[in-house]
């Protein structure tokens, strides 16, 4: 099936489980601390091969350390999290920046943790649309393109699972559109599994098989359209879809909402029957 | 001709610069210029051991350095100490430590000169085949570590997330680049050995557009470096360390004045 993003089939096959389900990584009671301060607690997950799961959140709320206790980068205090044994990872992480000290051009990146012949390595940049970068210095990119070649390359290295923390930062609202269709369309092709973190709501809530919604721990999970009604869930993002639907109503096509994500006409319907009418009293992201 | 002492400094010199170059590359990628400083400095005290025990002083230096090197990684994991203050720490305390004991044990007779700027001139038919073998084995172990250590200074949550050994090639570069030191204090000296890893490094960005590309040329211009600054000694009769790095200095103003020229030309 074609995936869309209007979030008018959100969740039409998120629930299915096939039999021979394979799980590709997961966190059991996984407790981490930093500098003795609690982060997450708590947590329970699980990401299957040809599922796609995103963890939301705000700033702070632990997505990205939950994302570093998964593929072992970070020590877990209390609990389990990690692979499943062989599990072949692609990881673009939040944070990705070369300074001009090193001379690396995209070409080279691309082989950077593996090996790759040359028409491959021009396959995966065409399929993200920076096929025409290949000889650019990785210190020059723009923040957008220095996101779509590290998805370009995170899938030369044909993963299992796709780790993605906040892929599409930077990146323009046609491509955004376009990389959350690609997301879905290798998921479909290669049945890989697929962990994103994202600030996106609406093409989280189109695009996604289960959401986790997060805040030092996990406030509610689930497939998208359960969640989007959940109490936890409209006491954290009900403000902010509230005032995105607000800033909408003066534009006729799409406008930029509080925090530069772009509001499209499809996005709106599905804001706002998700969210129309609940209250506007929020007193903060944190608790 | 390994009669020649002149030959000998030669070859030693290009041995270790050839190690150097690619080394160095690392060093400004990852920015530890302090790291090799620090390293050079325990050198002093690695002399003094090495002549207390009646062996090589290159052989204390070797094990000092590394010891050095090994205090560092764990001192890392005090994250209220700052990198810098603890290598600080360790370069003037081991410094300080060598000064002292060679200073009051009885019977030591340190040439200070020469390790603190070396004494090319002075290499002998056992150090070449010591640096020889040390220069083979280094750049081997480098060449097998490339791509995961390319990969760690790139990102390393990345690399370590896709299977690299983060922190076994970054203990393994951390004592290349102490062997190296320790084999260079020979040529120029402790207080200069900084430069001949970072100088041809940073030469050699200029010219390069690949990490592999700017290892190569690195290695070469340290080579034109060395070269450079031994007859820059025999013909001024200047001290051969300091000359050395004199010629790298020249040869990255040369390098900076051309490509910037050529640069400013093709855009115009
Ligand atoms: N290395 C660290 N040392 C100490 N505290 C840390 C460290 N990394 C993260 N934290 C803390 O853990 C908390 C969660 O951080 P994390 O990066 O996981 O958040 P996030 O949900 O990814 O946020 P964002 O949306 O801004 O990316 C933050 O309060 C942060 O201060
Ligand atoms: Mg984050």
């Amino acid at each position: 099936m074609t995936r869309t993003l209007t979030g008018l089939d959100a969740g039409a096959d998120a629930g299915r489980l096939p039999a021979d389900r394979r799980v590709l990584a997961s966190a059991q009671a996984l407790a981490v601390a930093c500098d003795g301060r609690s982060v997450l607690s708590g947590v329970d997950m699980e990401i299957a091969a040809g599922e796609i799961v995103t963890i939301i959140g705000p700033n702070g709320s632990g997505k990205t350390t939950l994302v570093k206790a998964l593929l072992g980068l970070v020590p877990v205090t209390r609990g389990s999290a990690g692979l499943a044994d062989g599990t072949r990872i692609g990881y673009v992480p939040q944070r990705f920046a070369v300074d001009a000290v090193l001379p690396l051009s995209v070409n080279r990146l691309m082989t950077l943790t593996a090996r790759a012949d040359s028409a491959a390595i021009a396959a995966a940049l065409d399929r993200v649309g920076v096929g025409h970068l290949r000889q650019a210095d990785v210190a020059r990119l723009s923040g957008g393109e220095t996101q779509r070649v590290l998805l370009a390359r995170a899938l030369l290295r044909k993963p299992d699972l796709l780790v993605l923390d906040e892929p599409v930062q930077g990146v323009d609202f046609a491509g955004e559109a376009a990389l959350y269709a690609l997301i879905g369309e290798l998921r479909d092709e290669m049945g890989l599994g697929v962990l994103m973190v994202s600030h996106d709501l609406h093409v989280v809530m189109a695009a996604t098989d289960q959401v986790l919604c997060l805040n030092g721990h996990i406030c509610c999970a689930g497939v998208p359209s359960d969640v989007s009604r959940h109490p936890e869930f409209l006491r954290l993002f009900g403000r902010q879809a509230a005032a995105t639907l607000a800033v909408y109503r003066h534009e006729h096509d799409h406008d930029h909402g509080l925090h530069g994500e772009v509001v499209t006409d499809a996005d709106h319907d599905h804001a706002n029957h998700d969210h129309a009418g609940h209250d506007h009293t929020h007193d903060s992201h944190r608790h | 001709m390994l009669d020649d002492f002149l030959v000998r400094a030669l070859l030693g010199g290009i041995m270790v610069a050839l190690v150097a170059g690619p080394l160095g590359c690392f060093v400004v990628w990852r920015r530890m210029a302090y790291f090799g400083d620090t390293m050079a400095h325990s050198g002093l005290l690695g002399v003094s051991i090495g002549l207390l025990l009646a062996v090589q002083p290159i052989i204390g230096v070797a094990v000092v350095v590394v010891l050095a090197a090994l205090a560092l990684f764990w001192l890392e994991r005090f994250r209220w100490l700052a990198s810098d203050t603890a290598l600080g720490m360790l370069a003037h305390g081991s410094l300080a430590v060598g000064l002292v004991v060679a200073a009051t044990v009885p019977g030591l007779r340190i040439d200070l000169m020469s390790y603190l700027f070396g004494d090319i001139l002075a290499i002998g038919k056992g150090d070449l085949l010591w640096i020889g073998i040390g220069a083979i084995v280094a750049l081997s172990v480098l060449a097998l570590i490339w791509r995961d250590l390319l990969a760690a200074t790139v990102q390393s949550d990345l690399a370590k997330a896709e299977g690299v050994p983060v922190a076994r090639v970054r203990l393994i570069f951390a004592l290349l680049v102490a062997l190296l030191i320790a084999a260079a204090m020979k040529i120029v000296g402790i207080l200069l050995v900084t430069a001949l890893l970072i100088i041809p490094a940073a030469t050699a960005r200029r010219l390069s557009g690949s990490p592999e590309a700017m290892a190569v040329w690195a290695g070469l211009v340290g080579c034109v470096a060395v070269t450079g600054g031994l007859g820059l000694s025999l013909w001024l009769d200047s001290p051969s360390g300091p000359s050395i790095v004199l010629a790298a200095i020249v040869a990255f103003l040369l390098v900076l004045l051309v490509t910037t020229f050529r640069s400013k030309n093709a855009a115009a």
